[in-house]
């Protein structure tokens, strides 16, 4: 995937000029940023869920912002992973009808076996009945990864998914989301203002 | 996963205003269908059983009495009237035909009527078994009569004086069944027939003993059928004002109950569709407040690939689930009501109101129910079309 000549300004409100990224399969990419400097905004861009004022960005050879409508829609879903900072989860419904659900969103038949398989190896299988009030903070964690991960995408985007935690488990969810992610054969891209992850990971972009 | 089991999902979250939703629009279909289902069969069932009958002549009193008790056999009769001031009548050049009634007893709640066998032809009712009487104390039974009473051609019972079952028995006299007939639909199904001359017969033994000192025969109505018009012109004046009996005319009488009924119909009707539309508003706000807790959940699937559409259909299946689950409810509620109605009736008025037939009101409400929750969707399914995802899922940053 690659980005170029990304801009985006709000309406009266604060304009940005994004760095271009270029970033192989397999690869990480840390994008490090204080508070203010538009890092969700430019992980909403790359994920197509809002049109930069202008530029490119490129997965696998279509460009994302041209896509329009529906198209931009199915296009995320099957392309780009997303782990929201909060974990959100349709709470009417269990761990593994929310990773289902995510497969029929873009037409892929729901694999039951796959979601209890990627569950597990999350080290959740024993959680896929339950509803996500009752699960703990990591445990939604690694349910909003699992759910990331279910449509095969060739990107996973993380906001901010160690900000909220301390420093041992900080170091926990950043080899789980290197491990998981890359070897599901995606690419990961990491978009925080979290100084601790700085170190972790050689390929990085700052704000 | 589908939008549907997802839909449903969502409806079991928010349990205690879905039940809301669906009691009332359970109670607003339920009243509505069966009222309206009600007044139809009622009419049906009325106009059946006025068919072929233009006058009823009997003694002066209630002319709605009259036709209550002549026709349709639910009132107290307003009295007796001679044989001779009849037989004038029938002779008359306007009169086409002419059927007496005569009461007095009953079996078991059911009514004897003395008439003649064309009673049975004006209604059209066919022997299942069985002849048409033809001596006194022969009697031929309706079909729910014979159904009810359990009584088989060749049976034996015993008359009860008057028209409710707490009356004294004719011991002495025994009815013979000699034919049944086929089911109708109209009121001679609970009538048990016999001839005038049956009725005369048992009640002279009480003259002997007492009971009554009339020495004239008599009967209790008469069911006329005119020629022509120029009958509903004289006939009727011409009894009231010459003679001690009263002509009512079925027609304007049962037009005068509906009337009288008609208000109480229109009053439980009013209140069903209140009801449905209280319903609908409680689906609205039921929808429009999940709607507000579950913003970050629709821009999440927004995220995961979902189009506008999609969410819109969601809410919209959400808000025509409810609507199903009140109009399925409702017919089931309706048809309990009408049950219990048909079964009060039948105790008190020998109305036996057909309930398994699906009534043309039911079909109707479906497609009401659908456009209900389409409209009540419609503002929250926009809100959900027009979900904004990147601002809702926007971190602090």
């Amino acid at each position: 995937m690659n980005s170029f000549d990304l801009s985006f300004s709000y309406p009266r409100g604060p304009s940005f000029l994004f760095p271009d990224i270029d970033l192989r399969a397999k690869e990480v990419l840390l994008i490090l940023g204080h508070s203010g400097v538009g890092k969700t905004t430019l992980l909403h861009i790359l994920a197509g869920l809002r049109k930069p004022t202008s530029g490119t960005v490129n997965i696998n050879g279509t460009n994302l912002i041209e896509l329009s409508g529906s198209k931009a829609d199915n296009f995320r879903g099957k392309n780009i992973g997303i782990i929201h900072q909060q974990s959100v989860f349709i709470r009417s419904i269990n761990v593994l009808q929310n990773l289902l659900l995510a497969q029929t969103l873009v037409e892929i038949s729901a694999d039951e076996s796959a979601a209890l398989k990627l569950l597990s190896d999350l080290k959740i299988g024993h959680r896929a009945s339950a509803l996500p009030k009752e699960l703990s903070v990591g445990e939604r964690q690694r349910a909003s990864i699992a759910r990331a991960l279910i449509t095969q995408p060739k990107i996973v985007l993380a906001d901010e998914p160690t900000s909220a935690l301390d420093d041992e488990n900080c170091e926990r969810v950043a080899n789980l989301l290197e491990e998981t992610v890359l070897g599901s054969g995606a690419s990961l891209i990491i978009v925080t203002h979290d100084h601790r992850l700085k170190n972790r990971f050689a390929n990085r972009i700052e704000l | 996963m589908s939008t549907f089991r997802l839909a449903w999902a969502n409806l079991m979250a928010y349990r205690l205003s879905s039940t809301l939703s669906v009691i009332l629009l359970t109670l607003g279909i339920g009243m509505v269908s069966s009222v309206m289902t009600l007044s139809d069969q009622l009419a049906d069932r009325f106009n059946k059983d006025i068919r072929g009958i233009d006058m009823v002549v009997g003694a002066k009193g209630s002319p709605l009495q009259l036709i209550l008790s002549a026709v349709y056999q639910i009132d107290n009769p307003t009295g007796n009237i001679p044989l001779s001031e009849i037989d004038r009548l029938k002779k008359h050049p306007l009169v086409k035909y002419s059927i007496p009634l005569s009461f007095g007893d009953n079996y078991e709640g059911f009514r004897i009527v003395g008439t003649d066998t064309s009673y049975v032809s004006l209604y059209k009712a066919a022997f299942a078994v069985g002849r048409p009487w033809s001596s006194p104390l022969e009697v031929v039974l309706g079909a729910s009569a014979a159904d009810e009473l359990k009584l088989l051609l060749g049976d034996h019972f015993h008359g009860t004086h008057g028209l409710a079952q707490e009356g004294e028995d004719h011991e002495e006299h025994e009815y013979v069944v000699v034919g049944i007939l086929q089911p109708t639909g109209t009121v001679i199904d609970r009538l048990i027939l016999t001839s005038t001359e049956s009725v005369w017969e048992l009640h002279r033994h009480e003259e002997e003993s007492g009971h009554a000192d009339e020495d004239e025969k008599q009967v209790t109505a008469l069911l006329v059928k005119f020629k022509n018009p120029m009958g509903l012109m004289q006939l009727p004046r011409w009894i009231n004002e010459t003679t001690a009996m009263q002509a009512a005319l079925p027609a304007i009488e049962m037009n005068r109950l509906y009337d009288l009924l008609g208000v109480g119909f229109a009053v439980i009707r009013a209140i069903g569709i209140i009801l449905m539309i209280i319903a609908a508003l409680s689906v609205f706000i039921s929808l429009l407040n999940s709607l507000k807790d579950r913003k970050v959940e629709l821009a999440l699937m927004r995220s995961l690939g979902a189009s506008p559409l999609l969410l819109f259909r969601l809410i919209l299946q959400e808000s025509l689930l409810l609507c199903m689950l009140g109009y399925l409810f409702g017919l089931i509620f309706g048809r309990i009501g009408m049950w219990s109605v048909s079964n009060l009736g039948n105790d008190q008025f020998h109305v036996n109101l057909n309930q398994m037939t699906v009534s043309p009101i039911e079909i109707w409400l479906f497609p009401i129910t659908i456009l209900v929750g389409v409209l009540a969707s419609l503002i929250p399914a926009i809100g959900a079309y027009r979900t904004e995802i990147s601002s809702v899922l926007k971190s602090d940053d």
